[in-house]
């Protein structure tokens, strides 16, 4: 039995990456991210790594594609408004087929926002926040023991696809201290000597780029090898929670830190005899549409609760596709939903 | 003496095709200074056999395809961000040899932070700064070294210094900071300073071989595509005009 430790977020992600074999990690100061890189400024240099802290945000992510390019297990974290600045960055990676981490501990925005937690980066890190056609896989943890899982086993993804694979976190969940078991390396093993870049010794050279000229290599050619390649994500990738679904009325649709409170009400509503059920995406891309759909056929009606104004609900609509009404409540600026509130919605449905 | 039959003609070959450098045709202009300047890093990997060990990454720019030509492993990079991209390969392998390959709009406008950080940090890579005052792969616009005067696509009446400000001297800017152990500013319009270029670059590759650190070599080079002029007349105009602007000298050698 592995022994439960006590740590914040940001912590146990960091030391998650370094049980994933990560030696390099290059990132800027961002509020309420910095426990991030001050955990690698602490942790690599003991386990023989690199810790940089880079100029910006756009430095630090271009830093993340040279480590890629030449093979190493490497990740950035930033909050909301360094993520943006991260996107171009993003789009190449993904155009070279790179593998990297990225933590998104989301902040409120829009612009300077706040430093409370918030979900409002659903669309940028679902639908492609840079330029061109493109998708990361997105994990969205919603406790420390899931900021540690989820950080190692985006690794895996990320090498395995040659993609980048993002945690999608938030401020309090980047904050808050709970019990978690430490895990244990993967021990997969990703072979990339057909591609990275060591210095062409005893082979043809390798070239790291997403610029497509010719028509013999064309573009377009290239945009259906991703494309190939994120349909067997989906097939392949899906992960999301039920709790109380089989025989649940009413669904609560959230994901992250705001399924939390979405399970509490669920506990209530089910004292007082309400049938309430909860499903929770944990890969927020590839979404787990047809799982929804099969869960939401049953009910009476879905709510979809965020911390946004309105963002993944537009995934869970697609999902549904109209065979069941769909209700939203969101709150913004790093504010929770309020769990009486959601109680409250949820028996005006049965009045 | 007889001096034609085909086997002393070969044992008398004085000039050849580097190894590295690739039998295709490439895109630059004619009189474009590139090809001078990748001839030259060429015979350098040749001479000093590390082809098996270089990375080499292209900017976005005119020299977006260096790839192509010189044959080592290559990686592109994001429009200024080729320090950023050599500090994350040059901190996973640090025996190869990474070379940034930049021009003056990556390397002086949109990369001016990488720029300045990377040196700053000292890394021990070697960046070659190609200056040719303009934006040539976009079609001639305004760079940050463009002349006071010189007139482009985005400076039609020519540069002004009230609005546009004065041109960039990269060397002197990076010669403030204490990390490089190698600034040199050389050029490739006459056989003198072709050759100058070559022992700068020379430097700046036995520098990082060595683990030195960082060296820079900024290359004067002609665009008479860009400039409006034919070749001649570029290699001129970086005498007349340049030159005076942009001294060749060395101003760092640790």
């Amino acid at each position: 039995m592995s022994k439960k430790i006590f740590m914040r977020g940001n912590e146990a992600l960091a030391e998650a990456a370094i049980i994933a074999g990560c030696r390099y990690f290059f990132g800027y100061p961002i509020t309420p991210q910095n426990e991030v890189p001050a955990y690698f400024a602490m942790r690599l240099p003991q386990v023989e790594g690199t810790f940089l802290q880079a100029e910006s945000e756009i430095a630090a992510i271009n830093m993340v594609y040279g480590a890629a390019a030449a093979g190493a297990r490497v990740m950035t974290s930033s909050s909301s408004p360094g993520i943006s600045l991260k996107q171009e960055g993003i789009s190449y990676l993904a155009g070279a087929e790179l593998p990297a981490v990225i933590a998104n501990i989301m902040r409120a925005g829009p612009g300077l926002g706040n430093i409370a937690g918030a979900q409002g980066d659903y669309f940028q890190a679902t639908k492609g926040g840079g330029h061109g056609d493109y998708k990361m896989i997105v994990l969205a943890p919603n406790s420390i023991q899931e900021m540690a899982d989820l950080t190692l086993l985006a690794f895996d993804l990320a090498d395995e696809y040659r993609m980048v694979c993002m945690i999608l976190g938030d401020g309090y969940l980047g904050q808050m201290s709970e019990p978690l078991v430490l895990p244990k390396p993967s021990q997969k093993h990703f072979d990339k000597s057909g591609w990275a870049l060591t210095g062409a010794a005893g082979r043809e050279t390798h070239i790291v780029r997403s610029l497509r000229l010719n028509p013999e290599d064309a573009l377009e050619k290239l945009n259906l090898k991703l494309q190939e390649k994120y349909k067997i994500v989906e097939q392949k990738e899906i992960r999301y929670e039920e709790y109380k679904t089989e025989d649940a009325e009413y669904l609560l649709v959230g994901f992250g830190i705001c399924s939390r409170l979405l399970k509490s009400a669920v506990n209530s509503l089910r004292e007082k005899g309400v049938k309430a059920g909860l499903f929770r995406p944990v890969t927020l891309w590839p979404y787990p549409s047809r799982a929804l759909r099969n869960c939401a056929e049953r009910v009476k009606k879905v709510l979809v609760v965020e911390m946004n104004a309105g963002q993944m609900v537009e995934d869970v609509r697609l999902a549904v596709n109209g065979s069941v009404p769909v209700d939203f409540i969101g709150r913004m600026g790093g504010m929770f939903p309020d769990v009486d509130l959601i109680i409250e919605r949820i028996n005006s449905y049965a009045a | 003496m007889q001096l034609n039959t085909k086997d002393k003609l070969q044992e008398k070959l004085v000039f050849t095709r580097p190894q590295v450098l690739n039998a295709r045709p490439h895109h630059y202009c004619a009189g474009c200074g590139h090809g001078i300047v990748h001839r030259l890093l060429a015979e350098l990997i040749d001479e000093f056999n590390i082809q098996q060990n270089t990375i080499l990454i292209a900017p976005v720019g005119c020299g977006v395809l260096a790839y192509f030509y010189i044959n080592v492993d290559g990686c592109e990079a994001a429009h200024g961000r080729v320090p950023a991209v050599a500090t994350g390969l040059k901190r996973v392998h640090p025996d190869n040899i990474v070379i940034a390959y930049q021009g003056d709009g990556d390397l002086l406008a949109i990369g001016t932070a990488e720029t300045i950080h990377t040196a700053n940090r000292g890394e021990n890579i070697t960046v070659i700064f190609i200056n040719n005052a303009l934006y040539g792969m976009t079609g001639g616009q305004m760079a940050p070294t463009s002349l006071v005067g010189q007139k482009t696509k985005t400076s039609p009446y020519g540069r002004s210094a009230e609005e546009a400000g004065y041109p960039i001297r990269a060397c002197e800017l990076l010669a403030t900071l204490e990390a490089p152990v190698f600034i040199e500013r050389t050029s490739v319009h006459s056989v003198k300073q072709i050759i100058k270029t070559k022992k700068a670059l020379k430097k700046g590759l036995s520098n990082q071989i060595a683990k030195r650190g960082y060296s820079f070599i900024e290359v004067l080079s002609m665009c008479p595509t860009g400039w409006g002029m034919k070749p001649r007349a570029a290699v001129d105009w970086i005498e007349a005009n340049m030159v005076p602007y942009y001294p060749l000298r060395n101003f760092r050698d640790r």
